[in-house]
């Protein structure tokens, strides 16, 4: 097959996949909003979750097949400029997309987090309709700074790190909304579903505690790359300035936890922000940065 | 240890200007432009050092204040915690029963012990026995790890003040056919670190034999930048022929070679009025576009009156209405050379640095204005310009750091400390044995896993104790 059938195959992956995501997202819609029963008006609301259990599987075989959907599309991406899918901000956005559900897939199984699945699938819907509308590019060869073994394993890190950092923020925002509601006297009906707050609690911080050995080496792994192409391995990039302050941020939310004991409201906002210098670094540096990250437009 | 947090943190907010402002040192075209745009916030930032952030003074106060507080912080601990290695678990507590997972098991004290110290061993506790009971610890490697990443950190901020202290860092612009000995007279810009000296350079002389660019035809964006050059190290002996590409550098010891840049050189005979020879050879010319379109300068100031000309070099030339001439594709297809040939005082004797790609035309008059295939002669009132050929040329960075072998070093040990430090769950179990038999547990950090430890200990007691009866 040449590389421009590939790379149309591709894309009607990836189309496939945003379709398979939006019918998740509307079984998930439904999961959560129809599981609530109101009998009669006087009545308490009361709450039936075996009338949406059929919902909520669909939605996760929906967000599997999406997920092998949009794995094929990165795979033919890549096969059809013969390289690792990584040269640009749209193979990093569908990319990243896939990472971020693939995280979601495999705290699915190990920890039952389906209620999560709305959020998820609204984030991929957003990544990949950006990606394929704003970010895309036409499939092409590297340029020569990008030719080299580190591009697989310098980008693979951060992006598997960003995939879960993200569902690590997900996760600390579902905190502070669930923890909000029951300061106000208790949860709404539909959040009855979620875990306790101190599940909520542990689990960002057991993935983040997993993930930020990860991304220390995606910076390091960086910094040799930066090395041998750039001829010096640290230059505050703004990439790099960023990349450095994300890790200085999850560092102090680790210490935070194991040192000074944080737990809950204080340790979900200091999650959030550290995620969010991670996002800021994405979207910011390869779109208004000036640095040396930005190649063949983005 | 909270303070070389905070200080961390604070590294970590100070970085942040320098990657919203531009740098002096990675883009100094971008400061001039800001100052012409707000000159008064310009001084003011400025004078804040914000266009030299991570060469500031408050940037390396913070810098070297963290090195400081994390030294007097880590090394202490890791004394102790040397001194810790040989001891035995602390003494079991006096009451078990508000210990984690306290439980009492049903089986007769005899042989209690031995059956938990032979679980606890295989299990690769460290077993302290006492008369009636047992204190066992186990995860003693999360804090080694956790000192050996802190101890990584220091080694990195070491190799990068270093790198710093250390070393040289220059470029230099070669047309091929060019030869380069590593001499600080021969680059085009070079810089020594405090305590680098002349003669710490490595020896090396390089040819430059050839160099190939390709580029996909459909975007123009290049796919292959490969050098050869012919290289003696030490100068004088018998040269090799190397490759260089974008990501691998040529190295002889810490020092460096990079290929950063290209571009082409035009190659011009300019005669006076009676054909004698004036200048002749290549002239690097900048290039402006992805596709090459390079301007330059050929300055004949020994010609009277003194000649300039602007120029422009289209490796393959392409006209338009809206743009005129430009080059529509980054290898030499269909060459053009256009001169634009100035006549007067080319402004050289009055000390001010002038840039070599153009020529200030303000004391000229402009003669005349030719576009020129190769082996076209263009006769301007002065005399001829030939257009003879051309050649590429090559922007080689050369760097020195003997710092950042260490750096590498630290970074791997750092990664290593962090893995051991976060999957490893320190923890106790005691076992007493006075009358009753008691089991119970801490687990550091409230990590889990304990209780199923705990449940498996209490199985292999009591199951023990069955096959005695």
């Amino acid at each position: 097959m040449t590389s421009r059938n590939l790379a149309y195959l591709s894309n009607y992956s990836i189309y496939s996949a945003i379709v398979l995501y939006t019918i998740a997202f509307f079984a998930h819609a439904i999961e959560v909003s129809f599981s609530v029963k109101n009998t009669s008006e006087n009545e308490k609301t009361t709450f039936d979750f075996s009338r949406t259990e059929r919902a909520g599987r669909i939605g996760t075989a929906m967000m599997i097949l999406g997920f092998i959907f949009l794995f094929a599309g990165v795979i033919l991406r890549g096969a059809s400029a013969h390289r690792v899918p990584w040269g640009n901000m749209y193979e990093f956005s569908i990319t990243g997309a896939l990472a971020f559900s693939g995280a979601y897939l495999f705290a699915l199984i190990k920890y039952k987090l389906r209620w999560l699945g709305l959020p998820v699938s609204i984030a991929v819907l957003l990544t990949l309709g950006t990606a394929i509308t704003v970010l895309y590019r036409p499939s092409a060869p590297l340029v020569p700074a990008l030719k080299s073994t580190w591009l697989a394993i310098h980008v693979s890190a951060a992006i598997i790190s960003g995939g879960v950092f993200l569902l690590a923020n997900t996760i600390a925002a579902t905190y502070l909304i669930l923890d909000r509601m029951e300061e106000r006297g208790g949860r709404n009906e539909w959040a009855k579903k979620l875990p306790s707050l101190e599940t909520l609690d542990q689990l960002s911080y057991r993935l983040v505690a997993f993930v930020f050995p990860l991304w220390t080496f995606a910076v390091i792994a960086g910094a040799i790359w930066a090395e041998s192409a750039w001829g010096r391995y640290w230059g505050w990039d703004p990439k790099e300035t960023w990349a450095f302050i994300t890790w200085v941020a999850y560092a102090a939310y680790l210490h935070a936890r194991v040192t000074a004991g944080w737990r809950g409201r204080k340790a979900a906002w200091l999650c959030l922000f550290a995620g969010s210098t991670f996002l800021f670094n994405y979207v910011y540096v390869n779109i208004w940065g000036t640095g040396r990250h930005t190649y063949s437009g983005l | 240890m909270r303070t070389a947090l905070i200080l961390l943190m604070m590294l970590g907010v100070a970085s942040i200007p320098g990657s919203l402002f531009p740098q002096r040192n990675q883009n100094p075209m971008k400061v001039t432009e800001f100052f012409k745009a707000n000159p008064t916030l310009a001084q003011w930032l400025d004078k804040a050092k914000i266009f030299d952030v991570y060469s500031s003074p408050w940037f390396s106060a913070i810098y070297i204040l963290l090195f400081i507080s994390l030294i007097g912080c880590v090394l202490p601990r890791s004394i102790e915690h040397a001194k810790a290695i040989g001891k035995q678990p602390p003494l079991t507590p006096k009451f078990l029963e508000k210990m984690e997972g306290f439980t009492e098991l049903d089986r007769p004290t005899e042989g209690a012990l031995d059956d938990a110290e032979r679980w606890l061993k295989k299990n690769r506790f460290r077993v302290r026995r006492e008369d009636e009971s047992i204190s066992a610890e186990k995860g003693y490697s999360r804090e080694t790890g956790n000192l050996l990443f802190h101890l990584s950190l220091i080694v990195i901020l070491f190799a990068v003040a270093a790198g710093g202290l250390y070393g040289s860092k220059g470029e230099t612009i070669l047309n091929v056919g060019d030869r380069f000995i590593n001499t600080p007279t021969s680059y085009d810009n070079i810089s020594f670190s405090k305590f680098q000296r002349e003669g710490d350079m490595a020896p090396f002389s390089l040819r430059i034999l050839d160099f190939k660019a390709t580029y996909d035809v459909v975007t123009s964006a290049p796919t292959d930048y490969t050098l050869k050059v012919a290289a003696a190290n030490p100068i004088g002996s018998k040269e090799v022929l190397k490759t260089i590409k974008v990501n691998s550098p040529l190295t002889y010891g810490s020092t460096k070679i990079y290929l950063q840049a290209n571009g082409y050189s035009p190659v011009v005979a300019v005669r006076d009025k009676s054909g004698k020879l004036i200048f002749e050879g290549p002239v690097t010319f900048l290039p402006q576009d992805a596709n090459l379109t390079s301007i330059g300068a050929i300055k004949l100031p020994d010609m009277s009156p003194q000649i300039g000309m602007v120029a422009s070099f289209l490796p393959t030339a392409a006209r338009s209405a809206k743009r005129g001439a430009f080059s529509s594709f980054p290898e030499v297809l269909d060459p053009r050379l256009l001169v634009s040939v100035w006549m007067g005082d080319l402004g050289l004797d009055n000390g001010n640095p002038q840039s070599v790609y153009r020529v200030d035309t303000s004391k000229m008059k402009n003669i005349g204005l030719k576009a020129l295939s190769i082996g076209d002669v263009y006769n301007f009132a002065q005399g001829t310009i030939t257009f003879e050929g051309y050649r590429s040329w090559v922007n080689l960075q050369i760097v020195d750091d003997p710092g950042k072998m260490y750096a590498l070093v630290g970074a791997i040990l750092a990664i290593l400390g962090l893995l051991t430090s976060l999957f490893t769950r320190q923890r106790r179990i005691w076992i007493k044995a006075d009358g009753r038999v008691q089991i119970a547990g801490l687990a550091k950090n409230g990590v889990p896993g304990l209780d199923e430890e705990l449940l498996s200990l209490q199985k292999a007691l009591l199951k023990n104790d069955e096959k005695g009866l």
